[in-house]
């Protein structure tokens, strides 16, 4: 139905594109040079006739859609004194579910529609829909008006947008002249949709900070925000549908320093490995060597974040286990999930990123300093311990500062090779968890949206945004200033 | 000189002491760090190695599969004993289908089908998947019903693994997960021809499955092509759009800084966060579908924007001022300069990016699993619509069962992602080296 109106919107609009361009060549022969080719003509009709219909279509459904849900609630809300059976939330989204269903029926059973629940079970039934336990009764003619009243407000909508179209098209054409800037109507459209496109990234930016901001706050009108930062206990229980009464306690301070933790580690093994690839690739290599060798170190940063975890879970861990068990001789000092095993695997995978990143800030040290040092009799390693990095210093804790955002935000690895136990502990060989661990745990299985169990998620993800944008916006300007300076 | 004065012998009483300035410790010092460069790569490369190896040795053996062929009798008193599936065709359905392969393999093995203990033994030699597979054999033509015909069966997976050489044959039959009757059979049916190893097609085409010997990425492929899609269809315009106006067209002001602040920031945002955005708002507040794979391709869409913007930004920079000056000396509209000179130039740059950007999307499991495409979906879905997985979401699935032949097919997936991912690499280095100018 949807497709059908768009395909026609852009169908009027194709017979305007080629109508218009045809009317301009014509005219340009006849009488003179027009100001725009022929084609811009073709399209000015083209966007006339499909822009405004279309951008009315998507006001109108929103619109229309929300002003339907509102009346529908309001009628709901009305009965919801004598029903005690459910919230009026509830009620309300039984209604909604019942009226998305009435409107995938024809018109011929809409009408013969039974007036209370046990009898519509199996009339729904039989057109394959399943109708929720706990309906009741007077839901059903609400329900039915509403599905009525969507899609007249709908045929109305199509018929509106239809009309804009052909009265587009109409207006292009009428404008179709010699002296008729056709080109400069359609570039500045064009140019306001690249405006547009460009200013995704901030809706984006603003969708996250929103969308996180909303569930935040109603979580934190169920959980005071001091039990949260400050807890040091993590037991968030179960979400049980509808009662939202159990909370458990839900402490960030285990998680935050298990994501901490293992993102030591994995600093620990990333940056002095990538650090020292970086200044060999940079200083030592020759260019045959270089041009294999960096493709491969490549190679390891493009492999998915999901086959470490795997590695790690399936080979890596029980390998050191076992290892760890032979060195004893008897029990193992290193559980199979650890924070050592998963701070070593993401260490390894932040080699290439470490790598990359020093090696760009390496080589625009300037030639000269290091011709400078090397003339004065320095060996290579004294020009780049003594010379090289003290000037590239900023740049690299502008990377390993990018590097270590990775590692706090970095999902899969600790997935699978964490473990799942909100432990304080300092043992490296012990399985801790993340706080990325638990926004995974929290929200995979079914959601209640309004359960602190589920909105928990989504505060921890509100601090691991928080985190990682301040540590980037740092990394960032470091790194702006730092090639600033020799530019 | 120095030469001259060293090797003259009258003069060498009269020369000065060397100094020592510690050359020797300082090229060895040299050495040294020369030497911490090389092994700081070697770890890098030797972990890659031993990573794909371990992979790779795990996972080959998942394109292959184990099958055993039978000539299998279609007994009416099996499928239909009642005689009904004239007045009731629903009988076809439910029928007992795996007692006629039980029953198949019996004889051929040559023991009386009423042996209880063999039976048990035969059930778990045969893959459950029977049922189905001769059940649509029957049902696509009732016919066949009476006659007798040759059909390839797939094994339980510990036959499969058993044959591939996986279990140890020489733990005590208690410990392991194949009886040493059913290691008998085995050999004798492979001696007789009739069970053999063949290409394991149902790893590419069949759904979520309970049982390892059955389960397949065939959603996994779909949804993440489906995502892939969305993601070329919406990022690749948009990115485009977006990096044109800024380095074409934006006055340099507040508005534009923040913009570019704001791209380099979001390439930088932890992937999960972008999965809560997905959950929050295309889900929860548009009431988009869950597991959907428009959903997925959505969320990958937002992470995969920044990195084509940015990479058609560094194309767009790359070609030079004079094609523009030459395009507007000319006559062109700033428009015409863009779409007709600049943009095709700036083209093979653009591919390349968004092909990287596509291959980490690809990769990507975190947000999926937020928008609950951790899901046991069965049936191909034929509309980016329906319940779909993703490649790395199905691996992460895999992880998790407690069947040790799951690990094979893990890791097989794992090739198969490993492959499409250096293919697009690959692709991505070649438009680089093939169309890559310099001016």
């Amino acid at each position: 139905m949807t497709a059908a109106v768009f395909g026609l919107i852009i169908l009027i609009g194709a017979i305007g594109f080629v109508v218009g361009r045809s009317r301009a060549a014509g005219q340009s022969t006849a009488q003179g040079k027009l100001h725009s080719l022929p084609h811009y003509h073709g399209w000015w009709a083209f966007l006339l006739a499909v822009v405004p219909a279309i951008l009315f279509l998507l006001v109108w459904d929103v619109g229309s859609s929300v002003y339907a849900d509102r009346t529908m609630l309001a009628q709901v809300e009305a009965h919801s004194g004598e029903d005690q059976s459910a919230s009026p939330t509830l009620a309300g989204s039984l209604t909604r579910s019942l009226a998305t269903a009435f409107s995938r029926l024809d018109s011929a059973t809409l009408d013969g529609l039974p007036a209370t629940a046990t009898e519509l079970k199996p009339v729904l039934a039989q057109h394959g829909m399943n109708l929720a336990d706990n309906v009741q009764d007077y839901m059903i003619p609400i329900a039915k008006e509403a599905s009525a009243r969507a899609k007249s407000l709908y045929l109305a909508g199509a018929v509106v947008a239809l009309i804009a179209s052909l009265g587009g098209v109409f207006i292009g054409l009428s404008q179709v002249s010699l002296r008729a800037r056709a080109r400069n109507r359609v570039e500045r459209l064009l140019r306001y949709a690249l405006l547009g496109a460009s200013t995704i990234a901030i809706m984006t930016t603003v969708g996250i900070v929103l969308s996180m901001l909303f569930q935040t706050i109603t979580f934190f009108s169920q959980v005071s925000p001091v039990g949260f930062f400050f807890g040091t206990v993590w037991d968030p229980r179960f979400a049980a549908a509808g009662s939202g009464g159990s909370t458990g306690q839900f402490g960030l301070i285990p998680l935050l320093a298990g994501t901490l933790y293992i993102a030591l580690v994995a600093l620990l093994v990333a940056v002095p490995i990538g650090l020292m690839a970086a200044v060999y690739m940079a200083e030592y290599a020759k260019p045959h060597v270089r041009s294999i060798v960096k493709p491969a170190l490549e190679l390891l940063a493009g492999i998915p974040t999901i086959v470490y975890g795997i590695f790690a879970l399936i080979t890596l861990g029980p390998w050191l286990r076992d290892l760890s068990a032979a060195l004893t001789g008897g029990s193992p000092f290193i559980q199979a999930q650890s924070i050592f095993t998963a701070g070593l695997v993401m260490g390894i995978m932040l080699i290439p990123v470490v790598s990359s990143l020093s090696d760009d800030i390496i080589t625009a040290v300037p030639k000269a300093m290091r011709d400078g040092s090397l003339g004065l009799g320095a060996t290579r390693s004294e020009t780049i311990k003594k010379v090289v990095l003290p000037a590239a210093l900023p740049g690299i804790v502008g990377a390993v500062l990018l590097t270590a955002s990775r590692a706090i935000g970095e999902t899969m690895i600790v997935v699978l090779a964490a473990g799942v136990a909100a432990n304080l502990t300092i043992n490296p060989f012990e399985a801790m968890t993340t706080i990325t661990v638990k926004i995974v745990n929290q929200l995979t299985g079914d959601l209640e949206f309004n359960s602190p169990q589920t909105l928990v998620a989504f505060a921890l993800g509100m601090t691991l945004f928080v985190v990682t944008l301040v540590m980037n916006i740092a990394a960032l300007y470091i790194v702006r200033k730092y090639r600033e300076q020799y530019e | 000189m120095t030469d001259i004065a060293s090797s003259g012998t009258l003069i060498d009483a009269k020369a000065p002491p060397r100094r020592d300035i510690g050359l020797k410790r300082r090229y060895a010092a040299e050495r040294r760090f020369r030497i911490y460069g090389i092994l700081a790569v070697s770890v890098g490369l030797v972990f890659l190695a031993v990573m794909l190896f371990s992979i790779i040795s795990q996972g080959y053996t998942a394109f292959s599969q184990t099958a055993v062929t039978l000539p299998i009798t279609f007994d009416p008193a099996v499928i239909d004993p009642k005689n009904e599936r004239e007045s009731d065709p629903t009988k076809l359905q439910t029928a007992n289908y795996p007692a006629l392969a039980q029953k198949a393999l019996a004889e051929k093995l040559g023991f009386a089908a009423n042996d209880r203990a063999a039976t048990r033994q035969l059930r778990g030699f045969l893959s459950d998947t029977s049922r189905v597979q001769l059940r649509d054999i029957v049902m696509a033509d009732p016919s066949v019903i009476g006659t007798t015909r040759d059909v390839e069966i797939l094994t339980s997976a510990n036959i499969d693994s058993a044959f591939k050489g996986q279990i140890d044959l020489d733990v005590p039959e208690a410990n392991r997960k194949v009886s040493d009757q059913q290691v008998g059979w085995m050999r004798k049916l492979s001696e007789e021809g009739a069970l053999a190893t063949r290409f394991n097609t149902g790893l590419f085409t069949n759904g979520a499955s309970s049982r390892p010997e059955s389960a397949g990425m065939g959603v996994a492929i779909v949804g993440s092509f489906y995502m892939m899609l969305i993601v070329l269809l919406v990022a690749l315009p948009v990115g485009v759009a977006a990096s044109i106006y800024l380095e074409e067209f934006a006055p340099k002001t507040k508005f534009t800084d923040l913009i570019e602040v704001n791209i380099n920031n979001l390439a930088a945002v932890p992937s999960i966060v972008f999965g809560l955005l997905g959950l929050a708002v295309f889900v929860n507040f548009f009431g988009l579908p869950r597991s959907a794979s428009v959903v997925g391709g959505l969320v990958l869409t937002l992470m995969t924007l920044p990195t084509i913007i940015i990479a058609t930004r560094a194309a767009l920079v790359a070609v030079p001022p004079s094609i523009r000056s030459a395009a507007l000396g000319l006559g062109a509209s700033r428009m015409q300069m863009v779409f007709h000179h600049v943009l095709p130039l700036a083209m093979p740059g653009i591919l390349t990016g968004t092909i990287i950007g596509l291959a980490r999307a690809l990769g990507e499991t975190a947000p999926l699993l937020l928008i609950g495409m951790v899901a046991f979906v069965a049936d191909i879905p034929s509309t980016p619509l329906d319940p779909a997985t993703a490649l790395p979401v199905q691996i992460y699935m895999w992880a998790n069962e407690a069947e040790r032949a799951f690990v094979e097919r893990l890791s097989g997936a794992i090739i198969i992602l490993l492959i499409f991912l250096m293919a697009m690499n690959l692709t991505a280095i070649i438009l680089r080296r093939k169309f890559e100018r310099r001016w």
